[in-house]
């Protein structure tokens, strides 16, 4: 029976050496007063090299790409090609080949779902979830449950927010054709044990799509120590533009996947007796790619790998717990999500207040949280709770932040005492 | 704060706290529910009905203070009152909610759901005030689908 490593334990106190970053995010200073935004599994902040990147792109780079022959073009298509390259490296893919852009996670996903989906799921396949996905690694292999005739299957998470590995076995060994299961829980935190679940879904004859939306910007990524088939995610919580994201894949999968949508580029011959398709990655990206967006996703990379994914992680881990530990001090302050495994990300609920007019209270002070359902309402449904107020954390956070989260929560309670 | 007194009065915090009429209601002729897809607020609304009048309304369900403060006050409001006289008390609630700050409004016969001014300073709370209504509208109708904000 395959176990978690134990949790490690870790309860520092401030001030720990945090990352002197925040200067590099004008938003979090602009306005009359800093903001204090809570809001990163949602989407993050931008840092200035990614906002000058892309207006220098626009600035003296702009021409299409991939079809020109003067100068600009070929200085556009080198940037984008090289985001691609760096894309590829920052998550360990052997090559950049694998990498397609996509105009975030949701559409990485769908386009798995409409091309290897359609043409390799029968009546009667099965599709495995768990019941901690976003909507949108649910939806999409619904439509195309629905077209084939798939079925999908649904691995339940413990009372913790864990996954239950035992029954996640047991619905993989009926069979299935495809495992689709997030790195981290959007809502939960929960770091899922990618790499022992790919190893399960492989040995029963299952091919493993990872929905990395909330794991890139968080940790150090490497598809090939996961071993999975398909890995997605998005450029806006990684610190880059919104409208570009990237679905990896093995290369020989992309060979055999037929096309997504058609148009330029991604043609090799095009006449009214039939059309060839371009290589891949270019197979997958027809019509004008978002070029400004993809150097940007490249310039966000660049940021994040000079500070270093493995200290950012360590940073956040370090957050988290002094955020968990001020949290508890909260009189009917309790969490959601308690997996051994948590990345920094904390729902709660508070006795007598619900999570909106926590949101509401919270931003007169200029705090930034979620609320609501998260995108997750099967998750919910589990917990038989209508919504949670979410605070999720990134690198430029502070304990400064925490306390005044804490600040804020007290004068929640106060105005429903 | 001063601007987080206004939306959450006093008489809101009590409302919520202590729902009026938070109950099914055995011998209903209407009911509805509705939902506010955005933040996952649910609601039943029951009615009975006496000819054009109705006699009794009550609610049960999840929602945030606004929410269930505005269900709980709109049950008072309506009972007793006619179709027509409950629809034109939404319209002037609706008004009220959406008229801009620092503008004059009419609280001519709203008497006490005038304590819902305070949300015209937070417009993503608007429905969070109106999803009660949208279902009292539903109920009225005997629309079987769901009430939404959205």
């Amino acid at each position: 029976m395959p176990t978690l490593p134990p949790k490690t334990t870790r309860a520092p106190s401030p001030p720990w050496t945090s990352l002197d970053v925040r200067a590099d995010f004008p938003i979090l200073y602009c306005g009359e007063r800093p903001v204090v935004y809570l809001d990163n599994a949602a989407t993050s902040q931008k840092p200035d090299a990614v906002i000058a990147v892309t207006t220098r792109y626009y600035k003296s780079m702009n021409a299409n790409i991939h079809r020109g022959v003067y100068r600009l073009s070929v200085e556009a298509t080198d940037a984008y090609e090289s985001a691609r390259t760096r894309t590829a490296a920052f998550i360990g893919a052997r090559n950049p080949r694998e990498v397609v852009f996509t105009r975030g996670c949701t559409e990485a996903i769908n386009l798995v779902a409409m091309t290897w989906g359609l043409q390799n799921l029968k009546p009667g396949s099965r599709i495995v979830l768990t019941q901690m996905e976003h909507h949108s690694n649910i939806v999409p292999w619904q439509m195309v449950a629905a077209r084939t005739g798939a079925k999908i299957e649904v691995t339940p998470v413990t009372a913790d927010g864990e996954l239950d590995i035992a029954a996640f076995e047991r619905l993989v060994g009926q069979g299935a054709a495809l495992v689709a299961v997030t790195h981290i829980s959007n809502v939960l935190g929960t770091i899922n044990p990618i790499a022992e679940l790919t190893q399960i879904a492989h040995r029963h004859g299952a091919l493993m799509l990872v929905d990395g939306a909330q794991s890139v910007a968080h940790m150090p990524v490497d598809v090939a120590a996961l071993d999975c088939d398909f890995f997605t995610f998005s450029g806006h919580k990684m610190c880059g533009p919104t409208g570009i994201g990237a679905l990896w894949a093995r290369g020989e999968l992309l060979d055999a996947m037929p096309p997504y949508q058609g148009g330029g580029d991604m043609i090799s011959t095009v006449s009214f007796e039939g059309s060839t398709w371009n290589v891949v990655p270019h197979k997958f990206e027809a019509g004008t790619p978002d070029i400004a967006g993809a150097i940007g996703l490249g310039a966000a990379i660049d940021y994040l790998t000079r500070l270093n994914m493995s200290r950012v992680a360590e940073v956040e881990a370090n957050l988290l717990s002094y955020a968990e530990k001020v949290l508890r001090t909260i009189p009917g302050l309790r969490i959601v999500g308690q997996a051994r495994h948590k990345a920094s990300v904390i729902s709660f609920l508070l006795d007598g207040a619900h999570p909106h007019d926590i949101g509401t209270i919270l931003d007169q002070e200029h705090i930034a949280i979620r609320t609501g359902h998260h995108c997750c309402q099967p998750l919910m449904d589990f917990y038989h709770i209508p919504a949670t107020a979410r605070a999720s954390l990134a690198f430029y956070n502070t304990p400064e932040d925490i306390d005044a989260l804490a600040t804020g929560l007290r004068r929640v309670i106060e105005v429903f005492r | 704060m001063s601007d987080l007194r206004e939306l959450y009065q006093q008489t809101i915090i009590d409302h919520n706290r202590k729902p009026r009429n938070f109950h099914p209601l055995t011998d209903a002729d209407h009911h509805a529910k509705g939902h506010n897809p955005l933040c996952g607020d649910r609601l039943e609304l029951y009615l009975k009905m006496d000819g054009d009048r109705i006699q009794d309304a009550s609610f049960t369900g999840a929602g945030c203070a606004i929410s269930t403060a505005s269900a709980s006050m709109m049950t008072e409001a309506i009972k007793g009152r006619t179709i027509q006289e409950a629809k034109s008390l939404f319209t002037k609630f609706h008004t009220l909610l959406t008229t801009p700050m620092h503008e004059p409004i009419d609280v001519d016969g709203l008497d006490k759901l005038e304590v819902f001014s305070g949300v015209r300073e937070f417009p993503v709370r608007i429905k969070c005030a109106t999803l009660a209504w949208h279902t009292l509208d539903a109920a009225l109708k005997d629309d079987r689908s769901e009430a939404k904000t959205e």
